[in-house]
């Protein structure tokens, strides 16, 4: 049976949920709403008054080959951020949970990184990799590479992607931790003595019990990788050189706040909006799918 | 089909000892139950067997061959655990090909080996559930299946049957039982229960403490155990231990009898003299719970169509005195003379 707690009245439940109302009212369907309502219009260059365009903005948005481009780019950015912190994350969970010693150490340490703000991290991977300062980069040009993610768009994706991705193992690798801890060890041991070795074992008991995981993962790593990476970006590239690394979040700030674009900047916020909301319903459909075995 | 051999296995846990050393020649076929109670290293003993965990001294083989630095894979074993350990996420028909997939074999024999092993344990209407869809005993057919469709060399079994109702444990213990007669697999298997250990063994191995207490035949463990612990351990309602002193006897330290061994008496008439807590009528026998003039308790088992006493009356208590178990102080068996 469940167990319900039920109020007299709907006073005392209004009052609890109010706060969340209103802060869900106020910083998202507020400015969301903006949104909607700006991308129909193109203010004048002062900002004093607007013309109503209707679907314009859109129309202009779906036929430039730059915002084209930054779809693109957010696709290989965000599937590099998830793979490569995602793949780091198993990796490492796999070794510390064979690990019988000192494995409550390794975890705090690798626990660390995500303690660090995205824009702090990306200042970090900056100065090492610096062309004129970094140590990084000074060691490339002593093995004679000459790194410059200035200049260069793969080096300048690599570098965001790294520097996004690393922070982000932590999260996995907890995730994946008490994942594989979940499985219970006599599983292990009974495909051990049906003759499965290690790779054997991970290919066919591990990865598959630990699907759920998985998934709950790539969900909540791509969502990373397309939002929460701004940060990253800004200070490390800010979307250059050119626009290897300009992301369709980073093009809205582009193009709204230092281009001035206020309507086309709303219009792309619009179609991110419902990019996520089809992006969810997708994964959660897939998940709820695939991951109950 | 082999033979096993435990010389001197020592186990060690850090600082800890768990198990100080025990041998064991196990011929080809027989049927080997390891009891005692939890703690004892009777698990430990056998996931050493297993390759599951290391042999800290004292050697394993199988067959002659040297096991101690074996994989678990390379030992030719089959293993059934306490909880199953059913892979969740695939059939019955994939929980029992598994080994055999790994392995290489065949499709073609896969799936004959997998069906023969469905019919001995009638396990085939199920054969494309998943676990999580079959009951206990179910679970626990499959994870026989599991071992018998590889042809292992040994069998282990780990306290197989404890997640099973008691009336499924019965029947599951005569299903393993005639299974292990059928196909003559040596097999080890270790329990907490002294009933299947009485059933199953061909011989046992009754461990206490990290030790071997004893080694052998249900039967001759019953009527001749070799310690005090022994004898309150396998026997059930467990022996009564009586201070010698209390009897008036001198040279033993205790003095053991089996409830079954003791009969009521008139007051005065017996051994000992003791007043009635409780009786517990079980229909086919009567168990009498008495507190003797020293305070002692004192168990006594009769058949369930001989008068009881009221509670509180004081009655006498005979037995046969050949029968008596006598114990010095280290709790080792003193056998009587003549």
């Amino acid at each position: 049976m469940e167990k319900r707690v039920t109020f007299k009245g709907w006073l005392l439940p209004m009052l609890l949920l109010l706060p969340q109302v209103i802060i869900t009212a106020v910083f998202f369907f507020y400015p969301a709403g903006q949104a909607v309502w700006q991308s129909l219009f193109i203010p004048d260059p002062f900002g004093l008054s607007s013309r109503f365009v209707g679907l314009g903005n859109f129309e202009y948005l779906l036929g430039d080959p730059y915002y084209r481009a930054s779809f693109v780019t957010t696709a290989v950015f965000s599937g590099l951020v998830t793979l490569v912190s995602m793949g780091v994350a198993l990796y490492l969970a796999v070794l510390a949970d064979r690990l019988i010693k000192g494995s409550g150490t390794y975890r705090a340490l690798l626990i660390w990184p995500y303690a660090v703000a995205p824009a702090v991290a990306g200042v970090l991977w900056m100065f090492m990799f610096n062309t004129r300062v970094g140590v990084v980069a000074w060691y490339l040009g002593l093995l004679g590479y000459d790194w410059n993610h200035v200049l260069n768009e793969g080096e300048a994706m690599g570098l965001v992607v790294v520097a996004s991705a690393w922070g982000r193992i932590s999260y996995n690798f907890l995730f994946f931790l008490a994942g594989l801890q979940a499985i219970p060890r006599s599983v292990i041991e009974a495909a051990a003595i049906d003759g499965a070795r290690f790779w054997t074992r991970f290919r066919t008991i591990v990865w598959p019990l630990l699907s759920p995981t998985t998934f709950f993962l790539l969900v909540v790593n791509v969502v990373y990788a397309f939002f929460e990476t701004f940060g990253v970006i800004h200070t490390i590239t800010s979307g250059g050189p050119q626009q290897a690394t300009t992301i369709l979040v980073y093009k809205v700030f582009k193009d709204g706040f230092v281009g001035q674009d206020l309507g086309g900047s709303a219009a792309q916020s619009v179609i991110l909006l419902v990019l996520v909301g089809l992006l969810t319903v997708v994964q959660f459909k897939f998940i709820e799918r695939r991951v109950h075995y | 089909m082999a033979t096993l051999t435990i010389t001197d296995v020592k186990k060690t846990f850090g600082k800890t000892d768990v198990i100080h050393g025990v041998s064991i020649d196990v011929a080809e076929g027989e049927f080997i139950v390891i009891v005692g109670p939890s703690g004892c290293g009777k698990s430990t003993l056998l996931r050493m067997v297993a390759g599951l965990e290391t042999v800290t001294s004292g050697e394993i083989t199988i067959d002659g061959r040297r096991m101690n630095d074996v994989e678990p894979m390379d030992r030719n074993i089959a293993m059934v655990f306490q909880n199953y350990a059913l892979y969740p996420h695939m059939s019955v028909f994939d929980n029992m090909a598994y080994g055999l997939k790994i392995a290489g074999t065949p499709k073609a024999e896969i799936a004959e080996r997998v069906a023969q092993a469905a019919q001995m344990l009638q396990l085939e209407p199920y054969m494309g559930r998943k676990p999580r869809e079959l009951s206990g005993g179910q679970r626990q057919r499959v994870a026989m299946g599991r071992a018998i469709v590889r042809k292992p060399s040994v069998f282990l079994f780990d306290e197989p049957l404890s997640n099973l109702d008691a009336k499924l444990r019965v029947q599951m213990r005569l299903e393993i039982k005639e299974l292990q007669k059928r196909l003559g697999i040596t097999s080890l298997y270790v329990t907490h229960d002294q009933v299947e250990a009485m059933t199953l063994a061909d011989r046992m191995i009754v461990m206490n403490a990290g030790r071997a207490d004893q080694i052998g035949a249900p039967l001759e463990v019953y009527a001749n155990p070799a310690t005090e612990f022994v004898a309150g351990f396998i026997g059930s309602p467990a022996t009564n231990f009586l201070a010698a002193e209390t009897l008036g006897r001198s040279g033993v330290a205790r003095i053991g009898v089996r409830p079954e061994n003791a009969s009521l008496v008139a007051p005065d008439q017996g051994l000992a003299n003791g007043t009635l807590l409780f009786a517990e009528a079980l229909g086919a026998e009567t168990l009498l719970h008495l507190r003797l003039t020293g305070g002692e308790m004192f168990t006594l088992r009769q058949d369930g169509t001989a008068p009881v006493p009221a509670e509180g009356e004081t009655c006498g208590i005979g037995w046969d005195r050949v029968r008596e178990l006598w114990f010095d102080h280290g709790g080792n068996r003193v056998r009587q003379a003549g």
